[in-house]
């Protein structure tokens, strides 16, 4: 890094040579990404921002209300069950994702046979979109529990371990590769050295091989952490926010609705009341996956300095 | 200097090649999608003044109304652009649709929760030619100052439907059900002997979303029907009693009982199950509308062994009940569209419902249709309608209209139900019912 | 090593004991797919009720399934099929290209513009789809962005800032000198150097846009246009026409071209993906 950093410094007068000209071509090179994100990105940000403080019904009749939609939605039991219950099962999803995953790979770099194979094999249901994989699992786990004379969409309970089976049946794979190649980033003369030190196999994997890790448990953690908060489609196809629990007063919670769910239903229900609660929570949302998100950047891009 | 010319040329081929590759695509687009492609093909014909989108909300009658469409296109040249919504989907469609640029120009109200949320946007129907055609106001919806603001432009009717010949297999006829006792007293018989006669009374009451629909939303009419009667409620209430939910739990309890899908399979189950066991003769009993006859009658089951009955539930009185009849397809113009579209939609209207080609079509697809030049549909259930109200049955109205927030309030419903098949408590149910109901209304009616 | 024979052997044991616990769990990874196939075979109602067993001479109806599936939800399946093929080919290679000229305009001049887009890309990273649905929606049928046609530009928009990221990063990292060079041999020197993050960003954006429901689901005009998530989802909500067997079958098809997709790809998706979670 070093070697490489002090050659650009020396280069760094010559790039104006290279700068020019390109910066000449602007309309080429950064336009027409630059025009794509505000049209994709930028503009509906900002009025998303702006609508969560109007009550509408349609994006071009709009009348201002200030913070009430920020109010109502904190006030509002079936969002702030969805937060808890979104961070209990990102609690969880991590913790149980990471373990299992980790030990996959711990196992797949002992140069075991077929381990190819395996992680091929563990891999796969990553490329499976989320729709598709709340299917295939809503149909086993009906399979299965039709036998006990319930069903998914009754119990809280399952819906919550449901989904969690399904999202370690799709992520382990994923954070397995992230673990795979940690570990054998992992020096091999210190494992000798250890090994020639005597140590047991476990002293080693907690002195030696977790530390050396360390980076991919921070990716892998705030993965989970993110991919948890963000889930939808498998929400959606798996429950769809089932069973429901009537509060006194009539108000449902959807007992399995996570965030992104929530928020998407109070935008399209056929409540268009509502439709201004929806964009303020979808702000207070973007508040929370933004803050696990850079500190997610904060923290690699510091251990990156520190390699 | 001369190298980074190269260098850009290079990479400007290289954009130019992306960007060709989008617009080249373009040129499928016609052979790709034939039903709606005439509203943006003969955007630059001077010929047409207007245009009509139409937001369908009956996936069954998609294929009849891309047809029609097109052949009035073709005899005015005028495009018509019909889109269905995916069942379920028809609020979501709509909001999203309504945001759009070309928004439809004819979409469906069928309701007083729908009125709430896009009365808005609905033109008053009472002085154009197309409501002078209408021989009813009974199926049309009105606002606060009794414009018409959607227009039912076909009724339909549900109850049970029954399989005559099945039934007198069983040793039962038709005439004995006069009520819930004795319906339910056939149905315990073929039910209990239902291995013996190779079929049961009922067909699954499935819970799935394809099915559920059927119990949240026709079986509930019931309790809301006797209970505004006896209440003398004509608008959208702002909370129900419940006082009849009962009954709805007698009826529905014989549903889950007298057939072959109880428990927690019903949840799962779906009406394609349901209308499969009727059809192949496993089920006496099937709950569905007068909709359904081509479908049956297709799959081989003779008219004359068809019969529809009223869904009796126990209430006082119910011998002189006749089948629910009403309507939930109205239509309403689109105010906010252009000048051009809205007459271009009124006209196309009218042609939907005087000329031979649509009034063969919608005789066909739904039935008897309120239009001075209407025609007589050949369908038994609507005979039957006709013969109740003929021998001076009440008429069970759509009670439901009135359900706030319909989707998410029957969301509630069948998810309550759901709990309570698979051994849940009946309160369940109750507290969807009604605490569901102001709870939808007080959000719907929120400022 | 050698000098262990005991230990070796026993090590050897326990290995072989991981490789077959291993085979097992592997085949329980792998049984749900095969669920679907089994069931796929099967014929409506027995999907419901057997779901996990063969089919047998009663339940069997071959093909049937797939043929009804084609048609089956008022859609042709293969249309789905197209359509996302399409999308998720063209979108993955405009924001391939578009956002690595970006990144290296970025990377090279230090405008406070390009910083400025710079950190708004890195900032949209953390956005969730969620926050800008709505009026993502109404922007890209205002500008006519609804169809499968224009729908790529929608993706470069709002998938741009993980690429630009990644991109600008890498192009940072490389010396100035390998660019002068380039000015000789033009693209040839560059492109190539860009390969293995082209590769990363692209396995990214095709996984994302072809499993992706939401957005095309609230930006494509849904009658006309399906993707096939939309497709799959729309299945299951049809009054009265659920035909488990078909949807099954539609499953299958769906997952049979990323698996071919994957196995053909595997060195590269796995890399990519390695590359892509240490980067973003």
């Amino acid at each position: 890094m070093r070697f490489w950093k002090r050659k650009r410094d020396d280069a760094a007068l010559n790039s104006i040579l290279i700068r020019r000209p390109i910066q000449r071509y602007f309309w080429l090179f950064l336009l027409p990404t630059f025009a794509a994100f505000c049209v994709g990105f930028l503009y509906p940000f900002c009025k998303g921002l702006f609508l969560s403080f109007c009550k509408f019904k349609t994006t071009s009749k709009w009348t201002w209300v200030g913070l009430t939609n920020y109010a109502k939605a904190l006030a509002d039991p079936s969002f702030m069950h969805a937060f808890w219950y979104t961070a209990i099962f990102a609690l969880v999803s991590l913790i149980i994702i990471n373990i299992l995953a980790f030990a996959v790979a711990y196992v797949l770099t002992q140069g075991i046979k077929g381990s190819n194979l395996f992680r091929t094999v563990f891999f796969m249901p990553n490329l499976i979109g989320g729709i598709v994989l709340g299917y295939i699992w809503s149909m086993i786990f009906d399979g299965i529990l039709t036998h006990y004379g319930t069903s998914i969409l009754l119990e809280t309970k399952y819906g919550f371990w449901g989904l969690i089976i399904l999202m370690c049946w799709q992520q382990i794979g994923y954070m397995m590769i992230i673990y795979i190649a940690g570990l054998q980033s992992v020096p091999e003369d210190m494992i000798e050295a250890a090994k020639i030190d005597g140590a047991t196999k476990w002293q080693t994997l907690w002195r030696i091989t977790i530390p050396n890790v360390m980076p991919s448990i921070t990716i892998c953690t705030f993965l989970t952490l993110t991919n948890s908060f963000k889930l939808f489609d498998q929400n959606l196809a798996l429950t769809g926010g089932r069973p429901f629990i009537m509060q006194a007063g009539g108000l449902t919670v959807k007992t399995t609705e996570m965030l992104a769910l929530n928020i998407v239903n109070s935008f399209y229900s056929t409540n268009v009341n509502s439709r201004g609660v929806g964009q303020a929570k979808a702000v207070l949302f973007f508040i929370l996956v933004a803050a696990i998100g850079l500190i997610q950047l904060k923290s690699t891009r510091s251990k990156e300095v520190q390699q | 200097m001369k190298k980074f010319l190269a260098l850009l040329l290079t990479a400007v081929m290289v954009f130019a090649m992306a960007a060709c590759s989008a617009p080249a695509a373009d040129e499928t687009e016609p052979a790709a999608e034939s039903t709606a492609a005439p509203a943006e093909d003969t955007s630059d014909k001077p010929a047409a003044t207007g245009s009509v989108y139409y937001l369908n909300f009956k996936p069954e009658a998609d294929a009849a109304w891309q047809e029609l469409a097109k052949k009035y296109t073709e005899l005015t040249g005028v495009p018509v652009k019909v889109v269905t919504a995916a069942s379920g989907d028809y609020q979501t469609t709509l909001t999203s649709e309504m945001d759009k640029s070309e928004a439809p120009t004819l979409f469906q109200c069928g309701n007083q929760g729908a009125l709430n949320t896009w009365g808005e946007y609905c033109l008053d129907l009472k002085d154009t030619d197309f409501y002078k055609e209408m021989t009813t106001d009974d199926f049309n919806l009105f606002g606060e100052n009794g414009e018409v603001l959607a227009a039912g432009y076909c009724y339909e009717a549900f109850g049970i439907i029954v399989n005559k010949a099945l039934l007198e297999k069983a040793g039962h006829s038709i005439d004995e059900i006069t009520n819930f006792e004795t319906l339910k007293a056939v149905a315990d018989d073929i039910h209990a002997r239902a291995a013996e006669l190779g079929f049961d009374a009922f067909s699954s009451s499935g819970l799935d979303g394809s099915s559920s629909w059927r119990f949240s939303g026709h079986l509930a009419n019931m309790p809301l029907f006797y209970e505004f009667r006896d209440d003398n409620v004509t608008s959208q209430p702002a909370t129900i009693t419940g006082k009849y939910l009962d009954n709805y739990k007698a009826i529905w309890d014989l549903y889950t009982t007298d057939t072959a899908t109880t428990g927690a399979d019903i949840i799962t189950a779906t009406g394609d199950m349901s209308s499969g066991e009727f059809k192949e003769g496993k089920a006496v009993f099937y709950q569905n509308g007068t909709w359904e006859y081509a479908g049956l009658v297709e799959a081989g089951l003779k008219p004359e062994d068809l019969a529809m009955i009223p869904i009796y539930c126990g209430v006082e009185g119910e011998e002189k009940a006749g089948l629910c009849c009403g309507t939930e397809n109205c239509w309403s113009v689109n105010k906010e569209a252009s000048e051009e579209n809205i007459q271009a939609t009124l006209d196309f209207m009218k042609w939907v419902v005087t000329s031979e080609e649509g009034t063969t079509m919608m005789a066909e697809q739904f039935g008897p249709c309120p239009f001075k030049s209407a025609k007589t549909p050949e369908n038994v259930f609507f005979a039957q309608a006709n013969d109740y109200i003929a021998k001076g049955n009440y008429v069970v109205t759509w009670a439901f209209n009135y359900t706030p927030a319909v989707e998410d309030w029957r969301a509630g419903v069948v998810d309550a139900l759901s709990k309570y098949v698979a051994g849940g408590s009946w309160d369940d149910v109750k507290t969807a019912f009604v605490d569901g109901w102001a709870a939808q209304y007080a959000a719907e009616h929120a400022e | 090593m050698s000098k262990h024979i005991e230990t070796l052997s026993q090590e050897q044991r326990s290995k072989r004991i991981l490789t077959f616990t291993f085979a097992v769990i592997a085949v329980f990874y792998v049984l749900p797919i095969m669920l679907v196939l089994i069931n796929s075979l099967k014929s409506n109602s027995y999907v419901n009720m057997e779901t996990f067993a063969l089919p047998n001479a009663k339940s069997f109806v071959g093909l049937d399934n797939y043929k009804t599936g084609m048609t089956f939800g008022n859609y042709p399946f293969i249309k789905s099929v197209l359509y996302s093929l399409f999308i998720t080919v063209v979108s993955s290679a405009l924001i391939l290209i578009c956002t690595s000229m970006a990144a290296w305009y970025i990377a090279r001049v230090g405008s406070l513009f390009s910083k400025i887009v710079y950190y708004l890309c890195v900032f949209s990273m953390v956005v969730p789809f969620q926050m800008v649905m709505f009026t993502l929606a109404k922007t890209a049928d205002t500008l006519k962005l609804n169809t499968p046609w224009t729908i790529p530009i929608v993706y470069l928009g709002f998938g741009a800032g993980l690429a630009v990221f990644m991109f600008t990063g890498f192009v940072k990292a490389l010396p100035l000198e390998i660019e002068e060079a380039a000015a000789i041999d033009g693209c040839r020197v560059v492109f190539p150097m860009l390969k293995p993050t082209m590769i990363s960003v692209g396995v990214l954006e095709i996984m994302w846009v072809w499993n992706d429901y939401l957005l095309p689901y609230l930006v494509l005009d849904i009658n006309k246009y399906r993707t096939i998530p939309i497709h799959i989802q729309y299945l299951k909500g049809s009054y009265g026409t659920v035909d488990l067997g078909a949807t099954m079958a539609l499953i299958m098809l769906s997952i049979v071209p990323v698996i071919v997709f994957y196995l053909t790809c595997q060195k590269y998706i796995i890399k990519g993906v390695a590359a892509g979670a240490v980067k973003g």
